[in-house]
């Protein structure tokens, strides 16, 4: 049984990490209160952009090559997400409806180039991120093997991004007046605060983590594109509401559905798992999910102003 | 003494209505200046011009003698013009230092320095008697603290001219004292205030110089030395205003709402209504006093049915209608008037004429086989805007929300009196209004009362109660206190008996 956990943990852990980083980038659009469920759009469009470029130059540049995809990844998901920005905050659109359209342009943009580049639809990449193990760190008992072996860097990267994000959100001006937008932006406005500037900073840096949370799924879990998100952007949004849109409460939120997901996805292999019917521990985060929200609707803490186009002159 | 501000010939028109027309307003530095006016009148929107809320059509703006163009809000700010605003411009779940420092944070090493800005607002508080504890967070704190939250951000900020739209609205007879005591402390340390009121009693209470405007144009200044009440209201509403109420003898009939040792609980899942019994006849009007927060709340809502009762029961027409629906309950008879009009009262994006069938658009005439007659509608609602002199910009097809509040409340009002309901419960159905929007909603009651109805009205203002009531019941923590005929009672009585006192304990 302990074998099982130093096994499943750093799946666990490489599942939880792309989910992590998303669903950070839909706190950052919803506490400044535009709902985003374009998440699964823009991680898609990051997984297209990342498989993308990685596969042209992996060849001329072999070491840099996945770093360089991340960061087109990102800066390519922030742009798209410009698109709901200004959907959302100039044209005042109803956000749920615009981060659907989001979804679909997505996935039909993505599949339409990649079937344009490589005529099958399908972008792989040969080298991946590789795994390290870190030096003394990974000595330390259990602790070390489940955390520091097997590791990949793009997951210290993300929890620095983590802690950056709750730094960021909580103890500077950028946080504060933010934070203001989502809540009560007629409160914002009138202390000298632009909340349409500020709400398509938020909503671009969503999508910059989503896109990077898209392409970190390529180089460390899947090794290719192939037209789809499967659903991450989604449960990445559920994460934001089972982790009450808090930095730390999305940690254990996505990684509850990182460790069951992954427990679901291997049970086939291990004995003990393989008698309980695969739909059950498929189905397990999800049943869960949907008990945690109905349980805590009532002590919500979804910012006050969410989904409401900013207008100036309302009452 | 020296001018502040001069606002001169200002105009400023909204589509379907002129709300400012070749206004001149001058302030001296260092007093109170009252500016009256009726809902709609233009006040605010003079007070939005000054504030950079609005643009000006015509006219120009003095500061200290100065010429100014106020582009936007931030502009008065660095001008040093602050508005407390009628409405709480505060996010709930940031503590009072968040709020007061939004915008212009002070920082430190990267991050916002909480800590010396609750330092110079902790000093701000001693020096101006506020009492504000920075720390708080202002979901926990009462409506009269977060105004004084308000008040901070002005004095953070380094305002000299304080705007304060309709401060006392909100506030407990306790709380509105301890902000007549601020306003004068402000004054003291060379602030100056301008305050836009439709209260004359506070007007006589605090203001130096009172200027009046009446649909959109100025009726005059005048010193508050040298003048009365009687002579403000008839300036302001343009004809002499009955203070006392033509109220003839009332004849009490049988009894039509009876309430029976009724409990309830509050949001918090405690007993806020405690083995309350009381009774209401036709003709007659009883008034309920008390204290905000003592059970008034609970009492309406299971009157109406909008929450269950732990015991007791409640009888309409000897009919039994504790456990039915609101609509039922309606279609038997009652009316309700709910205590707040944006929350209960209206649909603000529907227009007037939508909010006024939304209790009776399922049967005809309003709707024939499923549909709504809209033309019906049309009609019922001119009639009901005229009757109970309803004003709006674009008539019964202007949305709730583009009404003033007085007329709001008056739309209201004669959506539920048009009903003509047997029981009219009547939730503090003058809040926030003007004297002459009071006066009429007062003898609309009245006139209910003497058709022989009956009207159940729950009230903060102990004048109200004490004018209007032929019966008035007190509550306190949820519990009866007493009831006393209004014929032989004073304010002292009530007063100690909304602080719990029983009645003979008087001495």
């Amino acid at each position: 049984m302990v074998d099982l956990i130093y096994q499943l943990f750093p799946y666990a852990i490489a599942f939880t990490i792309p989910l992590l980083i998303t669903s950070l980038g839909g706190l950052f659009s919803e506490r400044s209160g535009v709902i985003n469920i374009g998440l699964e759009g823009l991680m898609l469009m990051g997984m297209f952009v990342g498989a993308y470029v990685i596969s042209s130059i992996e060849s001329t540049y072999p070491g840099t090559a996945v770093w360089i995809g991340l960061l087109a990844a990102a800066f390519f998901g922030a742009l798209f997400a410009l698109l709901h920005a200004f959907a959302c905050v100039t044209l005042n659109a109803n956000q749920v409806i615009s981060g659907i359209a989001i979804n679909m342009i997505a996935s039909a943009i993505t599949v339409y180039l990649a079937r344009f580049f490589t005529g099958s639809g399908n972008l792989q990449i040969i080298r991946g991120m590789p795994r390290i193990t870190i030096p003394f760190l990974s000595d330390i008992p259990v602790l070390g093997r489940l955390f520091f072996t097997q590791t990949y860097a793009t997951t210290w990267l993300i929890l620095l991004v983590l802690v950056l994000a709750t730094f960021l959100l909580y103890k500077t001006r950028f946080g504060l007046r933010l934070r203001a937008c989502g809540e009560h932006p007629h409160a914002a406005d009138s202390a000298g605060v632009n909340v349409y500037l500020m709400r398509y900073m938020a909503v671009m840096i969503s999508g910059a983590c989503a896109g990077l949370g898209g392409a970190t799924f390529i180089v460390t879990l899947s090794g290719e594109f192939n037209g789809t998100a499967a659903g991450l952007g989604f449960l990445a949004l559920a994460a934001l509401i089972f982790g009450q849109w808090k930095p730390w409460g999305i940690l254990g939120a996505t990684f509850f559905f990182g460790f069951a997901s992954t427990v679901a996805n291997v049970s086939q292999v291990i004995p003990v798992l393989a008698q309980i019917p695969g739909i059950y521990l498929k189905t397990f985060p999800y049943v869960i999910t949907l008990l945690a929200l109905i349980l805590s609707s009532k002590s919500s803490q979804a910012p006050k102003a969410i989904g409401e186009p900013y207008d100036k002159g309302k009452r | 003494m020296e001018l502040i501000v001069e606002m001169n010939n200002i105009r400023k028109s909204f589509p379907g209505v002129v709300a400012c027309d070749d206004i001149t307003f001058k302030v001296r530095k260092g007093e109170i200046h009252a500016l009256l006016g009726e809902n709609g009148a233009g006040k605010s929107t003079l007070m939005n011009i000054l504030f950079g809320l609005y643009q000006q059509d015509q006219g120009d703006i003095l500061l200290r003698g100065k010429k100014v163009n106020i582009a936007n809000p931030n502009v008065a700010n660095n001008l040093g013009i602050g508005m407390v605003h009628q409405h709480f411009k505060l996010v709930h779940n940031f503590t009072v230092t968040e709020n007061i420092i939004l915008g212009i944070e002070p920082i430190r090493a990267l991050m916002v320095d909480t800590r010396s800005a609750s330092a110079r607002i902790e000093d701000l508080s001693e020096r101006y008697g506020l009492n504000v504890d920075p720390e708080a967070k202002i979901e926990d704190v009462s409506v009269g603290m977060q105004q004084r939250v308000e008040i901070l951000k002005m004095l953070y900020r380094d305002a000299e001219i304080l705007i304060f739209d309709e401060p006392t609205a909100v506030l407990t007879p306790q709380e509105v004292q301890d902000l007549i005591k601020i306003m004068h402390n402000l004054i003291e340390e060379g602030k100056t205030i301008i305050l836009i009121t439709h209260k004359l009693r506070e007007i006589m209470a605090v203001a130096d110089r009172c200027t009046v405007i009446r649909w959109g144009k100025v009726v005059g200044t005048v010193n508050v030395s040298d003048t009365s009440e009687e002579k403000l209201a008839e300036m302001m509403v343009g004809r002499k205003v009955l203070f006392d109420l033509n109220k003839i003898e009332a004849h009490p009939a049988e009894e039509i709402l009876k309430i029976e040792n009724l409990s309830v609980r509050n949001s918090n899942g405690m007993l806020g209504l405690k083995n309350f019994s009381l009774g209401v006849r036709c003709g007659e009007i009883v008034g309920l006093a008390g204290v905000d927060g003592n059970g008034q709340t609970e009492l309406v809502e299971t009157i109406i049915g909008l929450r269950k009762p732990e015991n007791g029961r409640i009888f309409l027409k000897g009919q039994d209608i504790s456990s039915l629906s609101t609509r039922k309950r309606i279609e038997t008879g009652m009316a309700h008037i709910p205590e707040d009009r944006h929350k209960h009262g209206l649909i603000l994006d529907y227009t007037v004429q939508e909010n006024l069938i939304l209790k009776n658009y399922y049967f005809e005439p309003f709707s024939r086989n499923g549909l709504i007659d809209w033309d019906y509608v049309y009609a019922h609602a001119e009639k009901v805007i005229n009757d109970f002199d309803v004003r709006s910009g674009q008539g019964v097809e202007a949305s709730a929300r583009s009404l003033s509040g007085g007329n709001q409340q008056k739309a209201i009002v004669g959506r539920e009196i048009d009903g003509n309901p047997n029981l009219l419960v009547a939730v503090q159905p003058t809040r926030g209004l003007d004297v002459g929007a009071i006066e009429y909603i007062h003898q609309r009651l009245l006139e209910q009362r003497d058709q022989g109805k009956a009207v159940f009205m729950i009230s903060l203002e102990l004048d109200e109660i004490l004018d209007l009531s032929d019966r008035i019941a007190v509550i306190y923590n949820g519990e009866l206190v007493g009831v006393v005929n209004a014929s032989e009672t004073n304010e002292n009585e009530i007063g100690l008996m909304m602080a719990g006192g029983k009645r003979g304990a008087v001495a």
